[in-house]
């Protein structure tokens, strides 16, 4: 019985314990398993698969896909492999892309969820409901709505030009600021959110101690209010850059041909009779990669940060 | 270190502070025509029951809060224009608001790098502070390493490594536990007469106020009921607020008998007159109350023509002492408290009747 109480507590009634713990965690693992990691499983493994044709895979293992992403052998693949650039510059272009929409989405969200952290408790929530409502909003028609908005005659170039600020209209639309403001856009809860989590949980007796040992308004913000808060601006800043990383609607419909992205050209592959299976599941895999490579670099960075204590 | 004599300059000079919170009919009223002078090289306590306008008017020297109305002088130079971070004046939170994110040592630099002292200074000051705190060896650990006693300590050296002209201390000791809290009220003491810096310390518990204070200013709803020397505030209430919050006491219903320069003869219903010290002014034919602290007052064995009568309700065995719970035969309830000396002295047990005595000098008159 004492074991039963205890589950650490060692013998046959922890063993019960430990068999009915597993099965109290089945179904959360099995829901992770099948949704989680079986896609990218399968991903995983098309992507070392031929292409068929007319879309779809041959069950032959091939590493023609990671070839094609990285080597140009010319148009009959008899060539010499040189380096093949355009994806690699897409793949950088989609970097930068994500990551000026990410300090776009830091920049206004960062005083946006302060602003709403700040308020009265009773009055917090109204302010978190008006960011969200946007969002109500299915993601395809935002980002038309969003085209119909910056385009040489939508209503942004009328008006500015209605109130003499410029004589001829901002060319926006597929431009890179057109998929970058689209990103912004898209994403911004997902920066103002945590943020205001950790916001509202700061303790602001800091701020005040801060201020109470000489240090200046900006000093305050910059050596004691971001540090603390930090934890909720970097789950900001993954959750704005990832998927900006590998969208697809905005660069589509706001970009042009010079802003095309990562996540387009994985999206032309799965699309159609044209597209190409395997090299579609390469830039996935290749695009995973990237992304926790970046991650594992933060993670250790900051636990060595934490070990030298600082 | 200490230089200066107490008293010989004024430190704080608060000068009819208002403070209202909110506007309208929610609003509180915190501080309601506050003027007090604090010295220079003084211990100075605030000391009233939670809610009493105490953490405002420390917030109000700080520089967190805005006066409603009134002056604050720092130093013969007014300074409500002057945001907290010009001020030369730290504070030591409640809650202690230790940076997380920085050690023990960078919590204690901090002042002085905002003001801009040199590397090897800062680093010379921030280590004494930690000796003079008794943490030598923590100087790398984080603030959640700490335990309560060692993080208040902390927030004690990071607020006086400035060299702050004022140290304000807002109850500090009061998430300490009862022997971590007795010693660090003597050091406390200790650290101020050594660095003669003038410290605003401010408290709900009047056993800290009475022993570590050069003065005290009792406050009571926003407003100031006495101020004065542990010895004064206890001994000399000024009313029944002041004679109550600080230390236990007796209340009795007296009439005034005779006005006499500084003293009054009170008659305790038919009983013979007590002369009191008073505490403002007062008629013949008065009506008022005497206080009376129960180590004043001594417990007997009735004899004929005793008028302070009545019956022993219950003993209680404190240790030190041995309080004794009087019903007086006029309906009042009187406690006594009489030392333990080496065999119970009190001769009286529960139920008996007993004569009340009270000490020459001990009954002081309160008219309000
Ligand atoms: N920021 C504030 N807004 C409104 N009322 C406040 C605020 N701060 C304090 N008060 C009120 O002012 C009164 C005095 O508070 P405070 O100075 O904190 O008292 P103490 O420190 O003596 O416990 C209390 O009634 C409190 O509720
Ligand atoms: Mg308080």
């Amino acid at each position: 019985m004492a074991g039963a109480l205890n589950p650490g507590g060692g013998g046959a009634a922890s063993g019960v314990f430990g068999a009915l713990r597993g099965w109290l965690l089945a179904p959360s693992l099995i829901v992770i398993g099948f949704f989680l990691l079986a896609p990218v499983c399968m991903m995983l493994i098309y992507s070392f698969l031929t292409k068929d044709f007319r879309g779809g895979v041959i069950w032959e293992f091939s590493l023609a896909a990671y070839d094609q992403f990285i080597f140009d052998r010319g148009l009959f693949g008899d060539e010499p492999p040189k380096i093949e650039w355009i994806y690699i510059t897409i793949f950088w272009r989609s970097i930068w892309q994500a990551a000026i929409a990410t300090i776009l989405c830091l920049v206004i969200g960062f005083p946006t969820a302060y602003f709403i952290a700040t308020r009265p408790a009773a009055t917090r929530t109204v302010w978190l409901f008006l960011v969200t409502i946007p969002y109500w909003v299915n993601l395809l028609i935002r980002t038309v709505s969003m085209k119909f908005l910056i385009r040489d005659t939508g209503p942004l170039n009328e008006w500015l030009i209605q109130f003499g600020v410029i004589d001829t209209p901002i060319h926006v639309i597929n431009t890179n600021i057109a998929v970058q403001l689209g990103l912004f856009y898209s994403y911004l809860p997902f920066m103002v959110l945590p943020i205001y989590a950790s916001v509202e949980r700061y303790n602001f007796a800091l701020s005040e101690a801060a201020r109470d040992l000489y240090a200046s308004r900006w000093t305050t913000l910059r050596e004691v209010l971001l540090p603390t808060v930090k934890p909720g601006i970097v789950a900001g800043c993954i959750l704005v850059f990832v998927p900006s990383l590998g969208a697809f609607l905005a660069p589509d419909l706001l970009g042009g041909a010079k802003t095309f992205m990562i996540g387009s050209l994985i999206e032309e592959q799965f699309k159609g009779n044209a597209g190409n299976w395997p090299f579609g599941a390469a830039a996935s895999m290749i695009l995973l990669t990237v992304v926790l490579i970046v991650l594992m670099i933060y993670a250790r960075q900051q636990s060595r940060a934490e070990e030298r204590g600082h | 270190m200490g230089v200066n004599e107490p008293g010989s300059s004024t430190a704080v000079a608060i000068t009819n502070i208002v403070k209202r919170y909110g506007i309208g009919d929610a609003s509180v009223l915190a501080l309601n025509d506050v003027s007090l002078e604090i010295q220079d090289n003084e211990f100075f306590t605030l000391l009233g029951p939670s809610g009493c306008g105490k953490t405002t008017l420390l917030r109000i020297i700080a520089g967190f809060e805005q006066v409603t109305a009134g002056v604050v002088h720092l130093y013969g130079e007014e300074i409500e224009q002057l945001p907290a971070n010009k001020r030369p004046v730290n504070t030591v939170f409640q809650q202690y608001a230790l940076f997380p994110h920085m050690s023990v040592l960078e919590n204690i630099a901090f002042g002085l790098r905002m003001l801009g002292k040199g590397k090897a200074e800062i680093e010379s000051r921030a280590k004494q502070m930690l000796d003079l705190v008794q943490l030598g060896g923590f100087a790398d650990r984080r603030p959640a390493q700490l335990s309560g006693g060692q993080q208040q300590r902390v927030a004690l050296a990071r607020a006086l490594a400035p060299a702050p002209k004022v140290l304000l201390l807002d109850e500090p000791l009061s998430a300490l536990d009862l022997k971590l809290r007795q010693a660090m009220r003597v050091e406390l003491k200790q650290i101020q007469e050594d660095t003669g810096i003038t410290f605003v310390f401010v408290t709900h518990d009047q056993e800290e106020a009475l022993t570590m204070s050069d003065r005290i200013a009792v406050m009571s709803s926003g407003e100031l009921q006495q101020i004065g020397t542990a010895h004064e505030v206890y001994e000399e209430p000024r009313n029944k607020f002041v004679a109550g919050f600080i230390g236990e006491t007796n209340l009795l219903d007296v009439t005034v008998e005779e006005v006499r320069a500084d003293a009054a003869m009170c008659r305790v219903g038919d009983g013979a007159p007590i002369a009191c010290s008073v505490a403002g002014n007062t008629t013949k034919g008065a009506r008022g109350h005497i206080s009376i602290r129960p180590e004043r007052m001594s417990v007997s064995k009735p004899k004929r023509g005793d008028k302070l009568t009545g019956i022993v309700d219950r003993l209680v065995y404190l240790g030190t002492d041995t309080q004794c719970l009087l019903h007086l035969d006029n309906g009042t309830e009187i406690t006594v408290r009489a030392q333990n000396a080496h065999e119970s002295t009190l001769g009286v047990g529960p139920g008996d009747r007993a004569a009340l005595n009270i000490d020459a000098g001990a009954a002081r008159l309160l008219v309000d």
